[in-house]
């Protein structure tokens, strides 16, 4: 057998230690530095004002093959129920912390708060998911969602077949490094850019595997 | 301890079940020419590779070249590569300290035996019969799925390329889209008859537009019965395995990029995940990821971002599974860390821009690399992972020109074709010991001993070319004796002059 | 300027044209050109084949002879073959480190081997050498003059001075031939099938000569195209650029 001896679940961690430390030798020299020279905001040529930045997030959600559109907070109800509608989504769940307005206008449609747990069943039969996030990248195109306010558990925004996502424009950060700056990593993180897709059958895009096959994003303008 | 399994001669599953007990005997390997002649016939996947990897290699630069800041970050995650090593040991212990105290457990395997057993005893007392398992060059490294399947566990294959590969009992081909070698019609035969769709009406037109999902070789008709298929089995999986990309040390937070949402929901739905990585994943913090997050996606997918990076750091009450495992693997990487210019091969996040743009994989594919990691970056971490004392380990240094393509795009910098020169020279030196020199070996010292006098050399270049005109016939010669024999197989070489440069030079100069 | 020819031993006995053309080349445009006798090879196939102690040896046996030759009075070494230079220039300091040898990295870093075409562009300054070539020709930047050495489009400034020379673009040029050293015996199959396409692209342009500056990929391509019949005739650059025509 292996693995006896040592401590239970530890396996063979004296003898990985072990050997790390004899591939690497007693002496191991000076640590040379790490150079950071890379950009961590945009360029002004890339996006000089905020306005800049919320354009390029369209655009690359967009790209992105998303559906994006940009409301303002008054509309914001109106647009939900609208995005629903087009989906002809007729139950929905959502965190049990979504702000109430966001569902204000919806007509004919369920929405089940994830509070108590649904089961998976459930989840695997309703229509879509409607969600916050906690930052979204302008440069990728992509929303995070981290489990906080109005985003609920990982589980929501993956097994419905489609994902309305909210906005706010402050939210929208535009690298990368900005983005990895306010996320904590101890939450579970979901960075998403973009619907479910495969390019497994002869390297063809193909969207909609196992995740959600549509994507939908509105940026709340206050 | 893993007594029973010498760290030279690490058992490797092919096709076939090589059992999970340590001391089974690996199934030979073939040599990298012998895998690639077959490789070269099959014109099927010439061509679709050939397109595919065109079609790659174009989104992968053009996601490049969009960042002006493209060669800073390169340069940024090659150095921090070099210096997470530097002191692996360190990070390694930080990481099991921060997985712990997040509500995760760490486990150590020295070789892909011990992770084996590791994960095989923690689905038994999970009580599962089944698993999801994601894609991962790390779970097929150790032979996982066969193992389980071997104790009597279900392993369903969640990606969809996976799915395929598994059906037709083969190895994958790329790393990112492993079923490259099977075309849509391959894979709708493979979905018909193990009953992932139905068989068609009699009168139903095969490959209709009409999408009515039975048995069309449409990509999205097939993804969408493997989407069918599988979600009944993601809905009750009581255990999900993966891999992971990156392990974040400072704050035990493993990261995921996929584009499925089959890892997602492995790592999400299942009571219980067991995530498998070597112990070359680790970066030491959180703020590296955001070199890494920018690397990785343009460099595989070409993406701007992958579609989902999933990451999770232990256990989170109320979201996810309840129980978290990591399995720590070495299987050969500490191997390749003792030796300092191979080492860089540990830097690699698997991306696979290397094979894309690789002259020799875009003929042969990736099978013809072996089992587990294919192209130029298989070419290097095989024979280190492994060991060179095999016949087909030993060849894969030698299956590039060098012509460089590699490097040029690696987006961590490791300069592949030096590692490739370097485990060269450990082949030459591990064949030097045989008691028996092998004839190229007789061949190199007899050529390099001629040259180290400029007599001699003159002396033999006079004879061999008058050799060589007399093997020609006007003016080229089409069939050379011995080793050289390869070259005239289908390409001349022109008669040698009768008289050399340095005959020209004394008789005109001096 | 004084110059040390370095002339790769597969040019020596197989393509002693290149050298000549190199000498006529430098000495038409003024410059003095000496063949240091005692050289015989570079170490660049034993080195990438992976017999590096034997590479050792010829890279010390290579830089005393042009250390020598600098010592008599050379102020430059030039080598046709841009491979050798890449050899001497990228490989000679790891040769050294591998071989524990620190004498043969100091001699490495102090030995400035050009390669012909940074020679004639960076040092002597020129593009336009006077030369006649009243062909349609095209390129194949090598593997090593291209990546290891980076001689970019140096070759090309040269060829498009060339008078009467017709220069066609070849398609995915920066492909490699295939040839690789061992590769092209070690994995024959899969060479052949590159240089099947090299050749392919190379007849596509309709040029009647392919040039590079390493005549090794040109053997491997050259020698492709005259098992097909090609119709094709490879050349080392050098051999275009002495060309002058009737005079």
């Amino acid at each position: 057998m292996t693995s006896a001896g040592g401590p239970v679940g530890a396996g063979s961690r004296a003898e990985v230690l072990r050997r790390v430390r004899e591939a690497l030798g007693g002496a191991r020299g000076p640590r040379p530095p790490v150079p950071r020279r890379y950009a961590r905001r945009l360029t002004d040529a890339e996006a000089g004002t905020r306005a800049d930045v919320l354009a390029l997030f369209t655009e690359r959600v967009a790209d992105n093959r998303a559906a994006v559109r940009h409301v303002s907070a008054d509309e914001l109800g109106t647009a939900v129920a609208a995005a629903l509608w087009g989906r002809e989504a007729r139950q929905i769940v959502v965190p049990a912390d979504l702000p109430f307005g966001w569902l204000a206008e919806l007509d004919g449609v369920r929405a089940l708060a994830d509070a108590p747990a649904v089961d998976i069943g459930t989840l695997a039969a309703v229509d879509a998911a409607v969600t916050g996030c906690a930052v979204a990248v302008a440069q990728t195109g992509t929303i995070v969602l981290d489990g906080g306010r109005a985003q609920g558990r990982r589980a929501l925004t993956l097994v419905p077949g489609y994902h309305l996502c909210v906005v706010h424009a402050d939210q929208i950060v535009g690298t990368v490094p900005e983005a990895v700056e306010r996320l904590d990593p101890a939450r579970p993180l979901t960075w998403i850019s973009g619907p479910s897709a495969t390019h497994g059958i002869e390297m063809v895009r193909v969207e909609g595997v196992h995740g959600p096959r549509h994507l939908e994003v509105l940026v709340v303008e206050d | 301890m893993t007594a029973s399994s010498p760290r030279t001669t690490p058992s490797f599953p092919r096709t076939s079940p090589p059992t999970a007990v340590g001391g089974a005997v690996p199934l030979p390997m073939p040599k990298f020419a012998a895998a690639a002649r077959s490789a070269l016939a099959d014109t099927g996947q010439r061509r679709s590779l050939r397109v595919a990897v065109a079609a790659a290699r174009e989104r992968e630069a053009a996601a490049a070249a969009e960042l002006s800041d493209w060669d800073e970050l390169r340069e940024t995650g090659r150095a921090v590569g070099d210096a997470t090593l530097l002191d692996l040991d360190a990070h390694l212990e930080t990481l099991e300290r921060a997985v712990t105290e997040a509500g995760g457990t760490v486990h150590w395997a020295a070789d892909a035996d011990e992770a084996r057993a590791i994960v095989t005893g923690l689905v038994r007392a999970a009580g599962a019969d089944e698993v999801v398992k994601a894609s991962s060059a790390t779970l097929r490294e150790i032979g996982l799925t066969d193992a389980l399947a071997d104790a009597g566990v279900t392993v369903h294959e969640t990606a969809l390329a996976d799915l395929v590969v598994r059906l037709g009992d083969d190895e994958p081909s790329h790393l990112l889209s492993p079923a490259l070698h099977r075309d849509r019609a391959e894979i709708r035969e493979l979905f018909l008859r193990n009953m992932i769709m139905s068989a068609p009406p009699a009168d139903a037109d095969s490959g209709s537009e009409a999408g009515d999902g039975t048995a069309s070789d449409d990509p999205a008709a097939l993804a969408a019965a493997a989407r069918a298929h599988l979600r009944e089995r993601f809905l009750r999986a009581r255990v999900g395995v993966t891999g992971a990309n990156f392990l974040v040390a400072e704050t035990g937070t493993l990261v995921v990029l996929e584009s499925e949402g089959n890892a997602r929901m492995c790592a999400t739905l299942p009571d219980t995940l067991i995530t498998v990585a070597g112990i070359d994943k680790v970066v030491p913090t959180w703020a590296d990821m955001e070199v890494f997050l920018q690397l990785l996606p343009r460099s595989s997918s070409g993406d701007r971002m992958t579609p989902y990076v999933a990451s999770w750091s232990g256990v989170t009450p109320g979201d996810g599974p309840r129980a978290f495992h990591l399995v720590l693997l070495d299987n050969g990487r500490t191997r390749a860390l003792a030796d300092e210019v191979g080492r860089a091969a540990l830097r690699c996040v698997r991306c696979s821009a290397c094979m894309n743009v690789c002259p020799v994989y875009e003929r042969t594919g990736g099978r013809a690399y072996g089992p587990v990691h294919p192209g130029p970056i298989g070419a290097i971490l095989t024979p280190q992972l492994r060991g060179v004392d095999g016949a087909a380990e030993a060849s894969l240094p030698y299956a590039s020109t060098l012509c460089g393509a590699c490097a040029d795009v690696c987006p961590v910098k490791i300069d592949i074709p030096e590692v490739l020169v370097h485990l060269r020279g450990l082949v030459v030196e591990s064949r030097r010991r045989r008691p028996v020199p092998t004839p190229e070996l007789a061949l190199m010292r007899g050529l390099a001993w001629t040259m180290a006098d400029p007599r001699r050399h003159e002396t033999a270049l006079r004879r061999g070319t008058r050799w060589a005109r007399l093997l020609s016939r006007g003016g080229r010669i089409r069939r050379l004796p011995g080793l050289l024999g390869k070259w005239t197989e289908a390409r001349d070489l022109p008669a040698p002059p009768a008289e050399s440069f340095r005959a020209w030079w004394t008789r005109s100069r001096t | 300027m004084r110059v040390a020819l370095s002339v790769a031993c597969f040019d020596d006995a197989l393509f002693p044209g290149t050298g000549k053309a190199v000498t006529v080349l430098l000495e038409r445009l003024g410059h003095e050109v000496v063949y240091p006798p005692a050289q015989t090879c570079c170490g660049q196939v034993h080195w990438t084949t992976g017999y590096h102690r034997e590479a050792a040896d010829l890279a010390r046996a290579y830089t005393a002879v042009f250390e020598g030759a600098v010592r008599d009075g050379a102020e430059v070494v030039v080598a046709a073959s841009a491979s050798c230079a890449a050899t001497v220039r990228a490989a000679y300091p790891r040769i050294a480190r591998t071989a524990r040898d620190p004498g043969l990295a100091r001699a490495a870093e102090g030995l400035a081997v050009h390669e012909l075409t940074e020679f004639l562009v960076d040092v002597l300054g020129v593009t336009d050498v006077g030369a006649y070539f009243p062909h349609r020709v095209t390129y194949h930047p090598s593997c090593q003059s291209a990546r290891t050495l980076g001689v970019a489009d140096r070759p090309l400034r040269l060829l498009r001075a060339v008078r009467g020379l017709d220069l066609v673009e070849l398609p995915a040029a920066g492909e490699c031939c295939g040839f690789g050293g061992a590769f092209a015996m070690k994995n024959s199959d899969v060479s052949v099938a590159m240089v099947a396409d090299k050749v392919r692209h190379i007849r596509d342009t309709g040029a009647d000569v392919v040039c590079a500056i390493d005549n090794s990929c040109l053997a491997h391509i050259g020698g492709a195209l005259s098992r097909l019949r090609g119709g094709v005739r490879t050349l080392h650059l050098a051999e275009i650029l002495a060309e002058t025509g009737p005079a």
